[in-house]
This record gives structure tokens, C-alpha cells and sequence, in this order.
């Protein structure tokens, strides 16, 4: 068996007195698309936050390609290559579109030896990236707050896909948006599969996981319930899942 | 590669469009355009208002208020506030005084009293970064830091008389005065920090969308300690102006300092919800308040009248900031879609 891309084992987070997660465990290879899903507060926002760097488990541990990684911060997470695309997009409105791209990760260059913003070769790289993902926006020198739902969902994408990632984590990445925004999306996450990253998904809309996902990962209240290759499960299936909690195909869940 | 450009390129020919860059325009650079018409409407009925001497006399009232409004900026970048600056600026005055008395070295004396400064702003804002609201904790030590000033004092002002002093406060070089350059150094590197390095960037993504700078992997808490401590550095700094100016160290130095800081910095177009901030606005926003002064003393007019007029510049500038240019953008992104369509 080939060792996986990303591996969580047993990954446990409490908040005061509330269990988010109860060692819960995943993994995925290169190329996978995982879809999480589950009813509200089953862990699954906790649970990629952890693994993007912006909390930390209490017991378990991740394992990048094989090798143990623990993300103290999202930067730390970012440079091993785990994106993560977030519902509201995480974009500062005031901020232009390359600032938002290169926030936390700026190109700088040494004038007289301080570091200063390197800003035109930002704003090439911007340029390029939007070339390479087909996305457009109005201009990469306009503030976020100035682009309509889609275009900000487009930089909030190109800040994702564009510096190797590794996996990309995206965090209800349809909701509120028009068919050609999700469409978009499926696009992305087919263009990442081809090139051999891997992605998860957390969604309330299973159709968009039938579409473009390998397997589904089903949690309800801050543990596993059971998985299911897209290929071998149906709609009821899967909300029968959510719903109760318990996977009826129980030999499954000991994996 | 070829469709970069295209892809990038704004509608530029539309009426309507410019229309609303005109819009944007004129709110967001109203202080720029109010300032030159006041000093036009001020050198038109006073002759004595366009003089180089009445010019540089303004601007070094205004240099005070120049380099603690700097730090303020920086402050409201992260949607923070700091009402203690005119306190500071008095306690400062005080130790000022006293450890010159003392017999520190002039120097040894600038070099300690600006740590004292920006200990105490970070102080301010590691209390803020527990959680208080900067309006709470900068209102707390706004009366403590003046109080510590007149036990300190006995509620007495000391006489300076220091070379360096006199120099910081009545010198010049090639007849400008001392107090308008040190102004400029601070306000040149106030920019230069704010708008051309990283820390200048976290500052304004902390105070745009603090929960998205976080998820960024921003430090949050030690950017919000660093631009309290940089504003209370600053103020130590005026505080050593504005002692020199007036060669003598007092509790009662900076009353209500804090007011004209604040709205210098509001006139000039820095957010007070953080996010949006320029060092240029606040420049202008303090030389306004002070021309506007200026010439209503020439004028003759009721010292307790200018300090009402101080008050409604002000309102007005809040005002602006605010309601009219959150309606202005959003008039100008009213229909962003039409800039999809070029893309092609």
C-alpha cells in the first residue's frame, strides 16, 4: 500500500467543556478528492482548521507523507503545501487583489538592507497566476472590496492553487454562489486532481461531490461515521448517515 | 500569456463610470481640496497669512500633532484608538524636566524618555490585546498618565534651558525651524513603513478583516502591542517638542491633544474602522486644523469660538469619513459587472 499524501490520526480537540472531535482519523493520496460532510457542528470546520494550521489538536497526529508534521501556525501549514479556501473566502476588502494573494508570504527585495515590498513583482506574478487558472478579475491592483461574489471567489482560488500546493482544503466552496461560480469550482477541482494535488472538500451539497469526488468521509458530532467511495453510494445512503450517525454497513468504520 | 493585459485592462471610456471615480474623488480627497481653499479664501483677506513666517510659525504648531498623528494612524489602521496621547505627552514633559534637573545628558534624557513612551504605549496595547476596548483602556490611562505627571511634578512646571533644547524647540536649519523637521523625518518614515514594508501591510489587514489576517497566519496581538507602542514613542517624542517649545516641563502640557490628533488624523481620510489609513491625509488633516486657526486669529475672531470651530471640523470630518464615503463606494461599485464584460 502506498504511503498517503496527508494522514490525521486520532486527532482530538476540545473547547472547554464541548468535544469537537473524538479521534477522528483520515487519509488521503496525491490526486484524491475527498468530500466531508455531516450535519452542523460535526467537526469537520475544526477538523480542516487543524490541519490548515489555524488550531491546534489537543492529542493525535498528522503525518505528511509519511512523516510527522505539526503546523504551530498557518504559515507553517502553507509552506508544506496545504491551502485552504475558506467560506467567506478569508479576503481583507480594503487590501488589493495581490496583497490579498501574497498576504503572509510577500516577495520583498533589500534596499540599503531593509526589506521593502517588492510590489510590481507582485502584482507579474498575480497576473500570471490569474492567466494560468483561466480566472479573470478586473484588475489585481483594485481593492478585494471593489469585485463582485465571483471574481472574489477567483482570488481567493488563485491565492490557493498558486504557490504548489500540496492539498487544497476548501471550506463549503458553493455555497451562496451562481452556476457559473460552481461550475468554476468543478473545474478547479478537476484541473488540481489532473495535476496531482490533493483536495477536500467540505459540502453541504453532496451533487457537487458525486461530480467532481473520489470518496465521502461522513462525521456527526465530533467522530467518524463512515466512508463510501463516490461510485459505490447513493444520495439516501449518505443522509441516511448524517442523519443517524451510524453507518449501516458497520464493518466499514473499524478501518 | 498574451491575454494578460486583456485580461486586466479596466473600462476606462464610460461616463458614468468617471463620474463616480469623481465622486470617490472628491470625498476622498475633500481635505485636500478644503485646505487649499481656505488658504486661498485666508491669503485673499489677510495679508499677513501668506508670509513665509506665518506659514512655518503654522507648521510648526501643527509638527506636534504631525508626529504623534503618525503613530495614531498606524493605531486606526488596526480599527484601534488612543485617547492617552496628550497625557503621555504631559508625563513625558514632566520627566523631561526633571531628569534634565537631574543632570542627565540632553541626549540620554530624548534616548529614556521615549522608551518610558513607548513602554507605556505597549503597555496600552497589551491590555487591549486581552480584550478591553482601546476606547476603555486609552480613556484610563489618559487620566492616569496625567496624574502620575502632577504627583511626579507636585503640579509644578519645571524651567528648561538645555542648548539641545532650546535647539529642538527654537533652532532652525536653513531657516527651517526644527520642530517642521523633525515633523517631516517622521512623517517621511511613517509612509515609508506603512505603505512600503510588510509590517505596514499586516497593520492594514489587521484592521481590514482582523479574522482574515489571523487565518493568514498574521500576528495579530504582536502587531496591535507594536503600533501602541510606536504611537506612545511618538508622543514622547512631541512631548519632548512641545516641551522645548515652550522651555519648560509641566503636568498641564498637551490638554486635549489627544483631540486634534485624532482629528487630524480622521480629516485626512485614515478609517476609524480601520483597514484604509495615509500618512500624506494626516500631514494635511493637522496643517488644516492649524491654518484654520491661524487665520481665524488673524481675523480677530473670539479664541472660544475657534476652539467650537474646532470642534465642528471634527463632527464634519467624521462625518465624511464615515457615512459619505461608505456611500460614495458603494455608489462607485454599484454595478461592478459591467467591468466582467471587457475582460474578453
Amino acid at each position: 500500500m502506498t504511503t498517503p499524501l496527508i494522514e490525521m490520526r486520532n486527532i482530538s480537540k476540545t473547547f472547554g467543556a464541548v468535544t469537537a472531535l473524538s479521534k477522528v482519523s483520515l487519509r488521503l493520496e496525491a490526486g484524491g478528492v475527498l468530500g466531508l460532510i455531516g450535519d452542523n457542528a460535526a467537526g469537520k470546520s475544526t477538523l480542516m482548521k487543524i490541519l490548515a494550521g489555524a488550531l491546534r489538536a489537543d492529542s493525535g497526529e498528522i503525518l505528511i507523507d509519511g512523516k510527522p508534521a505539526t503546523f504551530a501556525h498557518p504559515i507553517a501549514a502553507r509552506d508544506a503545501g496545504i491551502e485552504m479556501i475558506y467560506q467567506d473566502f478569508a479576503l481583507v476588502p480594503e487590501l488589493t487583489v495581490t496583497q490579498n494573494i501574497f498576504l503572509g508570504r510577500e516577495i520583498t527585495r533589500r534596499i540599503a538592507g531593509v526589506k521593502v515590498l517588492d510590489r510590481s513583482a507582485m502584482n507579474v506574478r498575480a497576473k500570471e497566476m490569474f492567466a494560468a487558472l483561466g480566472l479573470r478579475v478586473p484588475a489585481v491592483t483594485l481593492p478585494v472590496q471593489a469585485l463582485s461574489g465571483g471574481q472574489q471567489q477567483a482570488v481567493a482560488i488563485a491565492r490557493a492553487t498558486g504557490f504548489e500546493a500540496r492539498l487544497v482544503i476548501m471550506d463549503e466552496p458553493t455555497a451562496n454562489l451562481g452556476a457559473p461560480a460552481i461550475e468554476r469550482v468543478r473545474e478547479t477541482i478537476t484541473r488540481l486532481k489532473k495535476s496531482g494535488v490533493a483536495v477536500i472538500i467540505i459540502s453541504h451539497r453532496l451533487e457537487d461531490i458525486f461530480a467532481v469526488g473520489d470518496r465521502f468521509m461522513v462525521m456527526k458530532q465530533g467522530q467518524l461515521v463512515g466512508e463510501r467511495e463516490v461510485h459505490d453510494t447513493d444520495n439516501a445512503d449518505l443522509v441516511e448517515m448524517i442523519v443517524t450517525g451510524a453507518d449501516p454497513r458497520k464493518p466499514l468504520v473499524a478501518v | 500569456m498574451s491575454d494578460v493585459n486583456s485580461t486586466i485592462r479596466r473600462k476606462a471610456k464610460n461616463p458614468a463610470f468617471d463620474m463616480r471615480m469623481a465622486a470617490v474623488f472628491l470625498v476622498r480627497y475633500g481635505m485636500f481640496i478644503a485646505l487649499a481653499l481656505w488658504m486661498v479664501a485666508m491669503a485673499l483677506s489677510s495679508e499677513h497669512f501668506l508670509t513665509s513666517t506665518n506659514i512655518l510659525n503654522v507648521a510648526r504648531q501643527a509638527a506636534p500633532i504631525i508626529i504623534i498623528g503618525v503613530g495614531m494612524t498606524f493605531v486606526m489602521a488596526t480599527a484601534g484608538i488612543d485617547l492617552s496621547v496628550g497625557s503621555l505627552v504631559a508625563l513625558i514633559s514632566v520627566l523631561t524636566a526633571a531628569w534634565l534637573v537631574a543632570g542627565l545628558p540632553a541626549y540620554l534624557v530624548i534616548g529614556l524618555v521615549i522608551v518610558v513612551g513607548a513602554m507605556l504605549g505597549a503597555l496600552n496595547g497589551f491590555i487591549i490585546t486581552l480584550g478591553v476596548p482601546a476606547f476603555v483602556v486609552t480613556l484610563a490611562a489618559l487620566t492616569s498618565f496625567r496624574g502620575v505627571g502632577f504627583v511626579y511634578s507636585d503640579g509644578r512646571a519645571v524651567p528648561i534651558s538645555d542648548p539641545v533644547f532650546v535647539f529642538i524647540g527654537r533652532g532652525d536649519i536653513f531657516g527651517v525651524n526644527t520642530p517642521l523637521i523633525i515633523a517631516t523625518v517622521v512623517a517621511v518614515v511613517g509612509w515609508f513603513v506603512l505603505n512600503r514594508t510588510r509590517f505596514g501591510l499586516y497593520v492594514l489587514a489587521t484592521g481590514g478583516r482582523e479574522e482574515a489576517a489571523r487565518v493568514m497566519g498574521l500576528a495579530i496581538t504582536r502587531i496591535k502591542i507594536t503600533v501602541y507602542a510606536i504611537t506612545g514613542g511618538l508622543a514622547a517624542l512631541g512631548g519632548i517638542v512641545i516641551s522645548a517649545r515652550l522651555s519648560n516641563g509641566s503636568p498641564n502640557a498637551g490638554m486635549m491633544l489627544e483631540l486634534d490628533v485624532i482629528a487630524a488624523t480622521v480629516l485626512g481620510g485614515t478609517s476609524l474602522f480601520g483597514g484604509r489609513a495615509t500618512i500624506a491625509g494626516t500631514v494635511v488633516g493637522a496643517l488644516l486644523i492649524n491654518f484654520v486657526r491661524n487665520g481665524l486669529n488673524l481675523h480677530g475672531v473670539n479664541p472660544y469660538w475657534v476652539q467650537v470651530v474646532t470642534g465642528i471640523i471634527l463632527v464634519m470630518a467624521v462625518l465624511m469619513n464615515t457615512v459619505l464615503n461608505r456611500k460614495a463606494e458603494a455608489w462607485a461599485r454599484a454595478n461592478p459587472d459591467d467591468e466582467q464584460e471587457v475582460s474578453k
